[in-house]
């Protein structure tokens, strides 16, 4: 499969700490590619490193063979990388349709009509109608989103990044916090992305990233310390050691 | 299933979003209610357009404030530059009809808030509260250095304005200069009302809610708040050549500190966010103005600033959100109908 995403050895400094040393990941177009590590690994610096909120010390970014590092985050968006945030980043005062209505007008380029009432653009409610659907919130649309359940604000946390119709998707724990009960919504709805887009998982729970990923990478330290087939890296003693211990011998 | 046909789905969609422009009763008795002061109140009509502009004002303001988030000590400094270009206008007779002063006012002040804007985007709160009063500062003073031009201190004497449109006069009970204020407050009421509604509005929202995430979603940041801080801008200027053109005089005034600060208080007063809290907070103001100095000529202010301390300790968390509860209840009553026809739907299946 084509190489969707590339780092070329990226590296970010924050002052004498090496927060992300020579990394060079590579993600298979369509791929379901999880990114583990322990606490501190710089897992979410590698992410805000992808999407723009940092810039690298060193190092290139490629998407789709095009050289992205100096874009802004708000220009990686619209050529195709969005995100999800470990802890959620929503607009608590608006509603889950006003927030995807917002998402959509944006990417369908009408983000700066400022005479056209939201929504009468064509297609932008069949669009938000599916995002509704898919991610299971059509039932709370029109509740403010500081009041929706914890499960539900995640789902829009994912919806929001998906409206921006990704060609890759980075997920920032997608599930973390979620009571269990609420869980497998979550995990339900990740699955069931299409399989066009490919997905950047960085998870803790190594249940969510054994039955969802078809490759994962290790990172310890800032570097990457093994990537493989999911089975391969289970079974690798290296990474027991580190990172995956008892959990895996359970 | 308990979950509604998409088809329905798609026509609830679109209703909840056509229901957030939707005009309220409220709003259309608050606008018959004005209408109504030109007829039924002509002796309180130099009042009246004073209340009007500073409406205006506060509008201006509450485009930044109230929906992109950017707190100004310095609104004056656009309402003064408005004010003094629409004197200028007219003193030197450069261009005599009053609607085209304006506009021309309004543009000069669009372009001091373009230029301007650029220094408001970085920084917290309080960065944005010291550069927007150093720029109303500055500009202050540079009015009063240049006497020659401006007449200083003492303010700018001999401005005649003519009919507007060449038709109607401006008159000494102020009847044609509430009318005209009233007029110009309306149509920027009615596009600021539509510009809120579009992707544009709600994206300025999404800049005063979560700016990190308003870039994860491909919003470019920096230029919807230039954008929203020129607007605003505009809207202030507009307010200052009314009043210069309604008063035929201005003076240092309209660029002073107090400007900048009674119109925050105003919007404060009145609420942000929803666009009629300036004109409410301008009409509290004025009415408390009026009737506090009748009492206590001296002190007025301090009933103000009594009023000012206990609003905020009310509505603690966020100054401007003291009338978001009534607010809620107001927008649940008026969104009723569509609630209902929502209610159907899901029962009908």
């Amino acid at each position: 499969m084509p190489i969707v995403l590339e780092t070329v050895a990226l590296d970010r400094h924050f002052g004498g700490i090496i927060a992300t040393n020579q990394v060079s990941l590579r993600v298979e177009k369509g791929a379901r590619h999880a990114l583990i590590g322990p606490n501190g690994a710089g897992k979410t610096t590698l992410i805000n490193l992808l999407t723009g909120v940092l810039r690298p010390s060193a190092g290139r970014i490629m998407l789709d063979g095009q050289d992205i590092t100096p874009l802004e985050p708000h220009q990686r968006v619209r050529l195709g990388i969005a995100r999800t945030f470990q802890i959620n980043q929503l607009f608590a005062d608006l509603t889950p349709l006003e927030t995807l209505g917002l998402a959509v007008s944006e990417r369908l380029g009408s983000g700066t009509d400022w005479w056209r009432l939201v929504g009468t653009k064509a297609g932008v409610v069949d669009e938000i109608v599916s995002l509704l659907e898919r991610f299971g919130l059509t039932d709370v649309m029109d509740e403010r989103t500081a009041v929706l359940p914890y499960g539900k604000q995640r789902l829009l946390e994912i919806a929001l990044a998906f409206a921006c119709k990704p060609r890759v998707l980075l997920l920032d724990e997608p599930a973390a916090g979620v009571p269990e009960a609420e869980r497998h919504e979550i995990l339900a709805t990740i699955e069931a992305l299409p399989k066009d887009v490919t997905v950047l998982l960085i998870e803790h729970d190594m249940d969510i990233v054994f039955s969802f990923a078809d490759r994962i990478s290790v990172l310890v330290n800032g570097e990457l310390f093994v990537e493989g087939a999911p089975d391969d890296v289970a079974r690798d003693p290296r990474v027991k050691a580190v990172y995956l211990g008892e959990s895996l011998d359970g | 299933m308990t979950h509604p046909l998409p088809a329905q789905v798609t026509a609830q969609v679109a209703a909840r979003l056509a229901a957030r422009a939707r005009w309220s009763p409220l709003e259309i008795a608050f606008w018959l209610a004005v209408v109504a002061t030109v007829f039924f109140l002509p002796s309180r009509h130099l009042i009246l357009t004073e209340t009007a502009i500073l409406g205006l004002f506060a509008l201006s303001l509450d485009l930044i404030l109230g929906y992109a988030g950017i707190i100004s000590l310095g609104q004056a400094a656009f309402f003064g530059v408005g004010a003094y270009t629409a004197g200028l206008l007219a003193k030197y007779g450069l261009i005599t009809e009053p609607v085209l002063a304006l506009l021309v006012s309004g543009a000069l002040a669009t372009v001091v808030g373009f230029i301007t804007s650029f220094l408001v985007l970085r920084g917290s709160d309080l960065t944005r509260l010291m550069v927007t009063l150093g720029i109303a500062l500055m500009l202050r003073e540079i009015a009063n250095k240049f006497a020659g031009i401006t007449g200083g201190a003492d303010g700018l004497q001999g401005v005649d304005i003519s009919p507007v449109l060449g038709l109607f006069r401006f008159d000494l009970y102020g009847h044609t200069a509430y009318i005209y204020a009233l007029t110009v407050l309306f149509l920027l009421f009615l596009l600021a009302r539509r510009i809120v509604n579009s992707p544009f509005g709600l994206s300025l929202l999404s800049l005063k809610g979560n700016p990190l995430r308003a870039s994860a979603i491909g919003i470019a940041v920096n230029w919807r708040l230039v954008a929203v801080y020129t607007l605003s801008a505009a809207y202030a200027g507009i307010a200052g050549a009314l009043l210069t053109q309604t008063t035929a005089f201005t003076s240092l005034d309209v660029l002073s500190f107090d400007r900048s600060a009674d119109v925050l208080l105003v919007l404060i007063i009145g609420g942000t966010g929803y666009l009629y809290g300036g004109l409410i907070g301008a009409v509290i103001f004025k009415l408390m103005q009026d009737w506090l100095a009748n009492i206590t000529p001296q002190y007025w202010q301090f009933w103000i600033g009594l009023l000012l301390v206990i609003i905020v300790l009310v509505g603690r968390d966020r100054i401007s959100n003291w009338t978001a509860p009534i607010r809620r209840l107001t927008a649940r009553l008026a969104r009723q109908p569509v609630a209902d026809v929502s209610a159907a739907a899901r029962k009908g299946l």
